[in-house]
């Protein structure tokens, strides 16, 4: 019976989908590559290990543009507001007595998110340009503040004096930043641990529902205010964290952790990963930031303009970035 | 006269001058907005290369004022179609991450293009002997560039009004920004319109970017620093309008030049914050269409 065939095929068709749906969260092999690549990396290059823990670091920060960026499709230019936010809680609460790094983290992890929820409150309101300008003046609003409260953010010389304690009292930062690697390739992993159960929760399928079409996510009635303004505020959360991991190990603050540039630059470097993929990030962070170790240093001006080149011939040629590639490839 | 009075004038005077350069930048930003949804973030580029053409004449070769100002605008909506026919017209109603990534390339582009050429320094720029001075209106004298910039401004402001409202080419661009698939229904050449409204556009940024040459800086960070400003204005003022930008410029410049004469300490700081409650209040702007 012809019919019954059919029926049967497209049943087990049916079933794969299902299958391959509830599969999806599950660990692949691969997904442990990163963190093997970040362990050699410690054995590997001892004498780079400052570079390595900016790197995953920022890698966080990464991950938590991506989830707003990539799977709720917000698209941001001021998402260094909270990595900033983080860095100078954890920076001005280290240079004012209290350097106990954990509970430094956790508070300009709540203060991250505090300015994320406010924030997001009024820019998710808008769409389109109208919410590019708000996130870029909520940002610029927070660097005008801090250059002009010098006398607890250091201005425009940056935060110093900062003491931080060791980690349980028992690890110091180092000289050779082996503490600092190890700290931040710990709390990169909670970051991301948080993240992936994120995206693939309901919530997050939700999400990329609202990315894909709004006015359908609003007939089946699901909360799309609501939900826009939750990831919003996680990803400020984690961003913050990130912001008080690069406090905390370079001991510095900067007010360039609130400029247009960091901004930027987090998303050029999810677009040469790829985004909306989760691991993305740990792509392009590390090719973004040692390129940029390598040439910068030659000519730190004529750096902007291969960056510039580079993110016009991504937009032109090479969409998905390193792992779309990939993806074209593997079919 | 009183001292608060003064202020008040002085206040509203530099206000005004500086809000139509601003005017001058963004109208075509909101234009090209409205009408084709480009988020076009390299549009302060235009204005940087506007001003680095006028001071370039001037300066180096000796131009007069009138003409180096002709040719930053000529230069600029030249440069500005060359770049639409390449890069931006594959990218119309396309994805908006494409479009700002595409538009914050070319700011990087400009900024390394600018030092490479120009140089890290700022460009001075030195207004002709007939406008350097004093110029006394009777009550009180005032700077002459500056009331030079405002007459300039409200007569480039009023042509352009006129010019939407009365010509065949400002009725096609008003249909295109309504709506565009009617436009195209009822026989308008979009596309030829597109280029030649971001010509104008542009070529607008680049004179408004070569007259402002001394109230905003020419210099390689040009489109980056002043990239939250033309935002403002477009968006305070409701995409797609022409009037819109005018009465956001106008708010924007003498708010701006009033808040750090009265508060210099507390900066540009409550100019974000004004920007932002205005949002609040009307999320699509002053003069937006709901």
């Amino acid at each position: 019976m012809a019919t019954e065939g059919l029926v049967r095929t497209g049943i087990s068709a049916g079933q794969e989908a299902i299958g391959a749906f509830a599969r999806r969260h599950r660990h692949h092999p691969l997904e442990a590559l990163p963190w093997a690549a970040a362990v050699a990396a410690f054995a590997v290059f001892p004498s780079y290990l400052p570079l390595g823990s900016q790197i995953l670091a920022t890698i966080l920060f990464a991950l938590s543009a991506d989830l707003v960026l990539g799977y709720a499709g917000i698209v941001t230019l001021g998402h260094a507001a909270f990595f900033g936010t983080g860095a100078y809680t954890a920076g001005i609460l280290a240079a004012n007595g209290w350097g106990e790094p954990i509970t430094g983290l956790l508070a300009a992890t709540a203060v991250a998110a505090l300015v994320g929820l406010l924030s997001g409150f009024v820019v998710l309101r808008t769409t389109g340009l109208a919410l590019l300008m708000q996130t870029l003046v909520v940002a610029t609003l927070l660097h005008e503040a801090a250059n002009k409260a010098s006398f607890i953010t250091g201005g425009d010389d940056g935060l110093q004096g900062m003491d931080v304690w060791p980690i349980f009292g028992l690890f110091r930062f180092d000289l050779f930043g082996r503490t600092a690697y190890v700290y931040c390739l710990v709390v990169l992993f909670l970051g991301w641990w948080v993240a992936r159960r994120v995206v693939h929760s309901p919530f997050g399928r939700s999400l990329t529902g609202i990315r894909e079409n709004v006015l359908r996510m609003h007939a089946i009635g699901a909360p799309v205010v609501r939900r826009r303004l939750v990831i919003y505020t996680i990803s400020a959360a984690l961003a913050g964290t990130s912001g008080a991991l690069i406090a905390q190990t370079t001991q510095f603050v900067g007010l360039g952790t609130l400029s247009l540039d960091r901004s930027g630059g987090v998303l050029i470097m999810l677009i040469i990963g790829g985004v909306g993929r989760i691991y993305g990030a740990f792509i392009g962070v590390p090719l973004y930031m040692i390129a940029q170790d390598r040439f910068s240093e030659i000519q730190p001006v004529y750096w902007y303009f291969w960056i510039g080149l580079l993110m016009v011939l991504v937009v032109r040629f090479g969409r998905g970035g390193v792992l779309g590639l990939f993806d074209r490839l593997r079919r | 006269m009183s001292d608060t009075f003064s202020a008040v004038v002085s206040i509203g005077f530099h206000g005004i001058a500086f809000a139509m350069v601003l005017y001058l930048i963004s109208v075509g930003l909101s234009v090209t907005m409205g009408m084709m949804g480009f988020v076009n973030l390299a549009h302060g580029v235009f204005a940087m290369l506007g001003g680095y053409v006028l001071t370039s004449l001037m300066n180096r070769l000796g131009v007069p004022f009138a003409l180096a100002l002709a040719g930053a605008a000529v230069a600029t909506a030249v440069a500005s179609v060359l770049i639409e026919r390449l890069l931006y017209r594959r990218l119309y109603g396309g994805d908006e991450l494409d479009q700002v990534l595409l538009t914050m390339g070319l700011i990087f582009m400009s900024v390394a293009g600018a030092t490479y050429f120009w140089g890290p320094v700022q460009q001075p720029m030195f207004p002709p002997r007939w406008l350097s001075g004093q110029i006394d209106f009777g009550f009180r004298s005032f700077p002459g560039y500056r009331s030079f910039l405002i007459l300039c401004g409200a007569a480039l402001v009023t042509v352009l009004w006129l010019g939407l409202e009365r010509t065949s080419f400002g009725v096609q661009i008003r249909a295109a920004v309504d709506n565009l698939r009617m436009a195209q229904s009822v026989g308008i050449n979009t596309s030829r319109l597109f280029t030649l409204t971001f010509a104008l556009g542009s070529g607008l940024a680049g004179l408004g970017g070569a007259l402002g040459a001394d109230l905003l800086a020419i210099n390689p960070s040009y489109a980056l620093d002043n990239l939250v400003y033309f935002l403002i204005v477009v968006a305070v003022g409701g995409l797609g309008s022409i009037r819109g930008p005018f009465f956001a410029a106008l708010l924007l410049g003498i708010a701006d030049t009033g808040f750090k004469y009265l508060l210099p300490e507390l900066g540009a700081f409550f100019i974000y914050a004004l920007t932002m409650a205005i949002l609040l209040w009307r999320p699509r702007g002053l003069f937006g269409r709901v």
